[in-house]
């Protein structure tokens, strides 16, 4: 195995882990300060990979379907978090899942009504179509490392976000204590519903721009779903620069897993989840 | 007859189950000083968020500048101009000292920007030496000063503070009356709970007692000075 292949699995890993970390991010963040579990959110990663698929074939461009993508994610966002999620902030964890739950079932057939059973896929935009030679034979597409540059970006911009707006301060400052941030004046419904439609729409750019690296089919949501959940767990709830590490474990967990050991792949993940506990059971962080 | 800034009127509330407001009334004018009294569990706390929509009033009326606000969300009727200062202090601990005051600045009833970051860190100079240190860091009276500054940092028109100096050193507990004292000569209106009787007579314009939900007292500081068996009374002091 040249130093060669395994710098591409590092990049693909990489890749991949900021790829969880944007859908992982929102779910983090929903739960910590809303407590709300959300079984949806899959769906929402699933929701920007077909948005992506429609658009591009409507309008001809991958990167008008991204911008198109955006605000109806957040429509979407709005509209779940107005109409259903509202009602079970103060709820049990058990209903918000039943519910959340629900969404899943109704996204899926949505989605088998409107694009069908079939599996698409995405072309990579002409702009990016390339490679970076490494060697004689191995190569590296410019589509990932464009989405790897993506994926750092809105972290990068995130975390600004989070660390230095009145807008993060009212988030970090709403997950310690909501009723203070509401005595103090902040509106927080629209707080909630603001971060909620955020991380709709972090989700849905994540699909969008993993569209062209894989297919696009049904149940796609479910497999990110299950990643994310191991992502937050390792990464502490709540937790963002946890939530950015255990992503990246995971990403590159995942990856090699699937190269190394092809017939213990899907069980690679878990064991780096519970080892990770065994060693910091609140969290990398923690 | 001045108009009060705020005035509930006849309101009943409840602490979960049990029934803790027996119709009160209750106001403060504006500039106004009113020291709330009574022992512990005759219902300050809860008429204070029942003033502040904290607590839902299942009876009665609250009214902040002559429009009903029974019931509307607790932002919305601070928004009015109400800043609160609850007991145990409401500091986030992973915010610093200056993300909590940058984090709610703004203006006050006309526009009015009294109270800024410069002038909240001339009053509480220690504020000044600690402003990237979060919330969890703190002292109990840094607490207590942070809750304050945050608090003028809305640019109030009325300022509750809920067991002002409860759990203080003595001479942070100096500090902190020096401050509201201060606060009371700009022409802020404050409602004060405190277990320091003595402080709270000089200091108050009005007193209010509670007694089982209900209001025992409503009148002036030179009354109740003169008729000291009303605090034995009531209080037991």
């Amino acid at each position: 195995m040249s130093v060669w292949f395994i710098l591409i699995q590092v990049l693909n890993g990489i890749q991949y882990g900021l790829l969880l970390f944007l859908v992982a991010s929102g779910l983090t963040l929903i739960f910590g300060l809303m407590g709300i579990i959300n079984l949806a959110h899959g769906s929402f990663y699933m929701l920007g990979a077909y948005l992506a698929y429609w658009l591009t074939g409507a309008t001809g461009s991958f990167a008008l379907a991204i911008v198109l993508a955006i605000p109806l994610a957040a429509v979407v966002g709005l509209v779940l978090e107005a109409g259903l999620l509202r009602t079970l902030y103060r709820r049990s964890h058990l209903d918000q899942v039943l519910l959340t739950y629900g969404l899943i079932l109704i996204f899926n057939e949505g989605q088998r009504l409107l694009w069908g059973g079939d599996v698409h896929s995405v072309a990579i935009p002409e702009l990016l179509t390339g490679s970076v030679r490494l060697t004689e034979t191995l190569s590296y597409p410019v589509y990932r490392l464009w989405v790897s540059l993506v994926c750092l970006a809105l972290a990068g911009a995130m975390y600004l976000v989070i660390q230095r707006t009145r807008f993060g301060m009212l988030i970090r400052a709403g997950a310690c204590d909501r009723d203070m941030v509401a005595a103090l004046g902040i509106d927080v419904k629209l707080l909630f519903a603001a971060v909620f439609a955020a991380g709709t729409v972090l989700a849905a750019v994540s699909g969008a721009i993993a569209a062209p690296l894989s297919s696009v089919g049904p149940g796609m949501g479910d497999t990110v779903l299950i990643l994310c959940f191991v992502v937050v767990v390792i990464g502490g709830v709540g937790n963002i620069k946890g939530t950015f590490f255990g992503a990246l474990l995971i990403g590159l967990a995942d990856t090699f897993g699937k190269v190394l050991i092809p017939d213990l792949a899907s069980f690679m993940v878990y064991a780096v989840m519970a080892a990770v506990l065994l060693w910091k059971p609140r969290g990398l962080f923690a | 007859m001045t108009k009060p800034f705020i005035a509930a009127q006849g309101v009943h509330s409840y602490y979960g189950p049990s029934h803790v407001l027996h119709g009160v009334d209750f106001r403060v004018n504006r500039g106004e000083t009113v020291a709330l009294m009574g022992r512990n569990g005759m219902g300050k706390s809860t008429l204070l968020k029942s003033l502040l929509g904290i607590v839902k009033p299942r009876d009665g009326e609250v009214r902040v500048g002559g429009t009903v606000m029974t019931g509307r969300p607790t932002s919305r009727i601070v928004r009015m101009g109400i800043a609160y200062v609850p007991e145990g202090r409401g500091i986030f601990p992973s915010l610093t000292v200056r993300e909590h005051l940058l984090m709610v600045a703004r203006r006050g009833a006309e526009g009015r920007r009294d109270w800024d970051y410069h002038r909240v860190l001339e009053t509480f100079p220690r504020l000044a030496e600690r402003l990237d240190n979060f919330g969890h860091h703190l002292s109990g009276g840094e607490q207590q000063m942070l809750s304050i500054g945050r608090a003028l940092m809305t640019n109030p028109e009325l300022l509750i503070l809920d067991e002002a100096t409860e759990g203080l050193a003595p001479l942070i507990r100096r500090e902190i009356w020096r401050v509201i004292a201060a606060i009371k000569q700009t022409g802020i209106a404050t409602v004060i709970v405190d277990k320091n009787a003595h402080v709270l007579l000089d200091l108050a314009d009005r007193h209010v007692i509670l007694v089982k939900g209900t209001v025992a007292y409503d009148g002036h500081a030179d009354a109740l000075k003169a008729n000291p068996e009303i605090l034995e009374r009531t209080i037991g002091l």
